[in-house]
């Protein structure tokens, strides 16, 4: 089977959507001719035209806009917003428009528009090009919100958001696109096709989105985690020499709550691990959920890491990140060790 | 069979493999546009709003003399600190932009034959005027007095930093020298400009407000904000649209749609709009001057389209090999600011190329002497280091207990221990971020 990095299994997934679905267009800044800031979309404008593969003015605003009124119209827009740092200018037609268009149409008038988005840290790119804003978009009802964490899944679920009837926000983890970066800069690089999920098949495939993946099994406690943090909390489980169940989320919402208490159930302790910043964020619904359904299952309090409640600090990246120190930390203390 | 799109693509005049093409640019030679009283009501322009918004204002002609109504008559010695403050800017550009490649500092912006847009503009303005820079406007910072050593220990994120560690390298910031702080997010900056100008106002003072977009970020509703309050409560600033005629990879017509000029966005919006030579000093100065009086006199804010030219890539991660013809940059019809300035002070007498070369090796100097200051705050691969626990203040104004704990629980983690063996209390316990 073909080895894809994570890139090249996103533009693959645009690539075999494109060929499929005549409705299908890509729009945002720089994705045209030039192929992306980050190559997602290289060669695509060449290939299937100008008219499918736009590029656009620099307005966030106006690229979710007006892919609203696409998906109106009859296409299936598939939207690049360069870092999810400049998602904010389109906030309000994403949450005031987008997600509430089958609702307050009673689904007269729906659309159909994917936003794709790097997310994340770890490049060195300060406050503006490494915030994990997914908490923000699971609190509106009416959009879905996907972060893979690996080639494999990046395209299965891509093809799905596209395919989707309803609004997907798809959050791509910058630091995984060339490799399953497990939160040690300092250690060589790994290439993805060093691991599995670096297996991708060429053509057409579809993983359901609402379905959370068990990236690693195991017994002693379960770590409920998404995008660049399934490979930390792997490095740090192993580092603690703890038997952890890994359930790598995939689909922030909907949220697939059964497969995440059944696996509590079966271990009595959680940690629940997201890049980002606490406060707030989506480790909360996670684990008031899990302390809803599992109570009398828990050996130990559910404990939550995440990045610190700051903006994204260019100078101190890897103090700020919630690295393997941290996430052994907080495994050792659900295990009652005073490590 | 499908029926052929009709949607209209606008492509850029030239792309890579292709000959560089800018006959599309509008020039008027220098000195034909006339220059309307600076009090004058938009109605009642002469030459009219919307010429003015589509000629070029330009004063330096081919023989390097000053001329036409727009000649801000400086004397000598200040056009030889406008040029010392160019050759600065770009003499320590291209020392930064060295120190990225050598790995030194993790990102730069050149802003390479865009020098005059900044300097000639600061020059221009007061001293308690207040300036609302983009990322490729460091000649503001040169021109305002920011040492060296600031901006370079910026860039280093190093002990020295002004934003201590928090912002990418060129999100100077410096309020004695009334300059905003720089952000990532693109036009923010425009519509916060005419904010401080209405405050001003509001106040009474006769301070003016500046600020500095690229053309492409003028699609950013931001830009649209920026204009409609500033017609709307005729607030003294000065909005200045750098057309570089790139935004990365994307050229110019896709913010400017089927528009002859950026400028001309203004008197839509019931602002006059300047269509200037971005290459030209003079012009720059006298436009900034025009805009200045009109708006201290209580007539209003100006939009300036500042014509010019992305010399380098659009910043050190950027390759625009890829998106444009290598050569577009020699072929650019508005020559080099600084050049431009330095022949006419040469046709009148004031410069030579012994000064030139004098000067070069001087400022030169300051800036390897001011690079060697600065790292001896340190370096991202050497010398001191800031401390970790700084990013957790400034988020408030006072640290909140949260934050206090996430501290400590950061100092836990570096010293190698566990929070848990911290102290018994569970939610002072978090080595996780409690
Ligand atoms: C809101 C927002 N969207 C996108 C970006 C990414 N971005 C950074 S610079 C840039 C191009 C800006 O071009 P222009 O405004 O013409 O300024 P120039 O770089 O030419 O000086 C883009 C798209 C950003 N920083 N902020
Ligand atoms: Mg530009």
């Amino acid at each position: 089977m073909p080895q894809m990095n994570m890139v090249q299994a996103i533009h693959s997934a645009m690539d075999v959507m494109l060929e499929r679905d005549r409705s299908v267009v890509l729009l945002g800044e720089d994705i045209g001719y030039f192929g992306g800031v980050f190559r997602a979309t290289e060669g695509l404008q060449r290939k299937y035209g100008e008219h499918r593969v736009l590029d656009t003015p620099i307005a966030e605003g106006g690229i979710i806009a007006a892919a609203i009124g696409m998906g109106v119209n009859g296409l299936r827009p598939v939207t690049e917003i360069q870092f999810a740092d400049y998602i904010y200018p389109a906030y309000d037609q994403i949450v005031s428009e987008l997600a509430r268009l089958r609702y307050r149409s009673a689904g007269d008038f729906t659309a159909p528009v994917t936003i794709r988005t790097p997310c994340g840290g770890g490049i060195r790119g300060g406050q503006t090009h490494s915030q994990s804003p997914e908490a923000i978009f699971a609190h509106v009802c009416g959009l879905k919100v996907v972060m893979p964490s690996n080639p494999y899944d990046a395209k299965g679920l891509l093809i799905a958001a596209i395919e989707d009837n309803d609004p997907v926000i798809f959050l791509e983890p910058k630091r995984l696109y060339n490799g399953p970066f497990d939160g040690q800069p300092d250690k060589p690089a790994v290439p993805w096709t060093a691991h599995a999920k670096g297996e991708v098949p060429e053509g057409y495939y579809r993983l359901p989105i609402g379905e959370c993946a068990i990236a690693r099994e195991g017994s002693e406690l379960t770590i409920v985690t998404y995008g660049t943090m399934v490979h930390v909390a792997e490095g740090a489980a192993q580092a603690a020499g703890i038997d952890a169940e890994i359930i790598d989320v995939r689909t922030i919402s909907p949220l697939d709550t059964a497969t995440i208490i059944a696996s509590v159930k079966k271990t009595g302790r959680c940690v629940v691990v997201h890049e980002a910043t606490r406060f707030g964020g989506f480790g909360g619904e996670l684990a008031a959920t899990i302390q809803e359904e599992c109570f009398w299952h828990l050996e130990a309090p559910i404990v939550r890491v995440g990045g610190w409640d700051t903006p994204y600090p260019h100078a101190f990246e890897w103090e700020y990140f919630p690295g393997q120190t941290r996430v052994a930390n907080a495994l050792k203390r659900v295990m009652g060790e005073a490590a | 069979m499908p029926r052929p799109s009709r949607l209209h693509i606008p492509h850029p005049s030239a792309r890579p493999g292709e000959a560089p093409d800018f006959s599309y640019l509008r020039l008027s030679a220098a000195g034909a546009v006339a220059r309307p009283e600076p009090s004058a009501r938009l109605e009642a322009m002469s030459p009219s709003a919307a010429d003015l918004a589509t000629q070029l204002v330009r004063v330096l002609d081919d023989d390097h003399r000053a001329v036409g109504p727009w000649n801000p008559h400086l004397e000598p010695a200040e056009l030889q600190v406008g040029l010392r403050h160019m050759l600065l800017t770009r003499l320590f550009d291209e020392r930064m932009q060295k120190t990225q490649r050598q790995g030194r500092i993790s990102f730069y912006v050149k802003c390479t034959g865009e020098e005059a847009v900044s300097v000639a503009a600061a020059m221009a303005l007061e001293p308690h005027d207040m300036l609302f820079p983009g990322y490729r406007n460091q000649g503001l910072q040169v021109v305002r007095g920011q040492p060296l050593v600031a901006l370079m220990n910026q860039l280093l994120s190093n002990t020295g930093d002004m934003c201590k560690g928090r912002q990418l390298p060129v999100m100077y910031h410096g309020s004695d020298a009334r300059l905003f702080s720089i952000s990532g997010n693109l036009a923010t900056q425009f519509p916060q400009a005419v904010g401080w100008a209405m405050a001003a106002a509001i106040k009474g003072e006769d301070h003016i407000a500046a600020s500095w977009i690229g053309e492409g970020s003028s699609a950013e509703a931001d830009f649209h904000h920026a204009l409609l309050f500033a017609s709307t409560y005729r607030a003294p600033c000065i909005l200045n649209v750098v057309n570089n005629q790139w935004a990365i990879s994307t050229f110019q017509g896709f913010a400017a749609g089927e528009s002859p000029s950026f400028a001309a966005r203004g008197p839509g919006y019931g602002i006059p709009g300047l269509r200037v030579d971005g290459n030209d000093f003079l012009a720059v100065h006298a436009a900034t001057r025009w805009a200045a009086e009109r708006a201290r006199k209580g007539h209003g804010a100006t939009l300036i389209e500042l014509v010019t030219y992305r010399v380098a890539a659009h910043s050190t991660s950027d390759d625009p090999a890829r998106y444009r013809p290598r050569d577009e940059a020699e072929q650019w019809p508005l020559g080099c600011p600084l050049e431009r300035l330095r022949q006419h002070l040469c046709a009148l007498g004031e410069w030579d190329d012994a000064r030139h070369a004098a000067l070069t090796a001087e400022l030169e100097q300051q800036v390897n002497a001011a690079w060697k200051t600065a790292c001896t705050f340190g370096t991202m691969t050497e010398g001191p280091k800031l401390d970790p626990g700084l990013m957790f203040e400034d988020v408030y104004e006072t640290l909140p207990p949260h934050l206090a704990r996430q501290r400590e629980a950061l100092r836990a983690e570096l010293a190698g221990a566990t929070a848990a063996a911290l102290s018994g209390n569970v939610t002072q316990n978090t080595g996780t971020g409690a």
